[in-house]
């Protein structure tokens, strides 16, 4: 695989290199403002910063569940390309999020998801949404992932 | 119910069940309205629409709309469907959601119908399918319970 696709062992340089989904070549990810703040070995953090235009009811104020969708989604890819080590065409297979207590309004969510096992061409991931206790998760999340390379 | 304690979502759905003006339910919801989703009658079938646009890409490269718009569209067509279809009192709440993505969401209009399998007292079972040029091949699907009130 061309040095293009490797992910550099550098963590800042491959903290770079993955923020280019965020800041640039998705375009969905960068119109809801995601920003990847963090990475471990299978690991990514993202953040949803709040947003008025993402509100899904407007009388609690509190975000959209397909803004929540689109930030563990994208979160989930991230970790698969962590575990992989380079940036692999990948397909999203399906995706479950159970919402384990209300979002509150006004604050933002951060995602953490875990790719937890990577076979030659299913990738599974966790994830968990928090808003600033990572031991009070509002939504947590279940992700399978398809390599769609040779 | 006194006047006080309406929630004025609650009476715009009231309204809009009679009217038919979609427009002014998915208006009131800044994300619907962020995403380009509406509400439509297409030949007497409540359908929910995503309008094409650019920022809804996932993958540039081929390109396709972001998985999570996908799943956007479907959640927002079994609120709508449970809005509109049954006499609820208030916003569903969604319990959990499961995407199965079967095909790539092409650069254009994406179409949504949400059937509600069951709805008990306390929560409603929904089904959705997403497709975009041939209705029998659906590009998503998802399943989802929604808590329709609280004890």
């Amino acid at each position: 695989m061309s040095d293009d696709f490797t992910l550099p062992e550098d963590k800042a340089e491959r903290m770079e290199r993955c923020a280019i989904f965020y800041t640039d070549v998705v375009p969905h990810n960068h119109a809801l403002g995601l920003r990847l703040v963090d990475i471990r070995a299978a690991e990514a953090t993202v953040e949803l910063p709040y947003a008025e235009n993402l509100v899904g009811n407007p009388e609690t104020g509190v975000i959209a569940g397909g803004a929540v969708t689109t930030l563990i989604d994208a979160t989930c890819g991230t970790a698969v390309f962590l575990k992989l080590g380079r940036f692999a065409p990948l397909v999203t297979l399906d995706l479950r999020i159970d919402y384990l207590r209300p979002a509150r309004p006004g604050i933002v969510l951060t995602c953490v998801a875990e790719c937890y096992r990577l076979t030659r061409q299913v990738a599974f991931v966790r994830a968990f949404v928090h808003q600033g206790d990572p031991g009070h998760p509002v939504a947590s999340a279940q992700g399978t992932f398809m390599r769609t390379e040779e | 119910m006194s006047e006080s304690t309406t929630p004025p979502l609650a009476e715009l759905v009231r309204q809009v069940r009679k009217t038919r003006e979609y427009k002014r339910l998915t208006d009131a919801i800044p994300y619907t309205r962020f995403m380009g989703i509406g509400v439509e009658n297409l030949a007497g079938e409540m359908l929910c629409r995503m309008a094409f646009n650019p920022r809804n890409i996932g993958n540039s490269l081929i390109p396709a709309l972001h998985g999570g718009t996908l799943g956007a569209l479907l959640e927002s067509a079994a609120v709508f469907e449970l809005l509109l279809q049954t006499n609820t009192e208030r916003v569903p709440k969604v319990i959990s959601l499961t995407v199965d993505f079967l095909r790539s969401g092409k650069p254009q209009d994406t179409f949504a119908k949400a059937l509600i399998t069951r709805q008990g007292r306390r929560v409603a079972n929904v089904r959705v399918d997403a497709w975009q040029d041939d209705r029998t091949r659906p590009i998503a699907s998802a399943h989802a319970l929604f808590l329709l009130s609280e004890p």
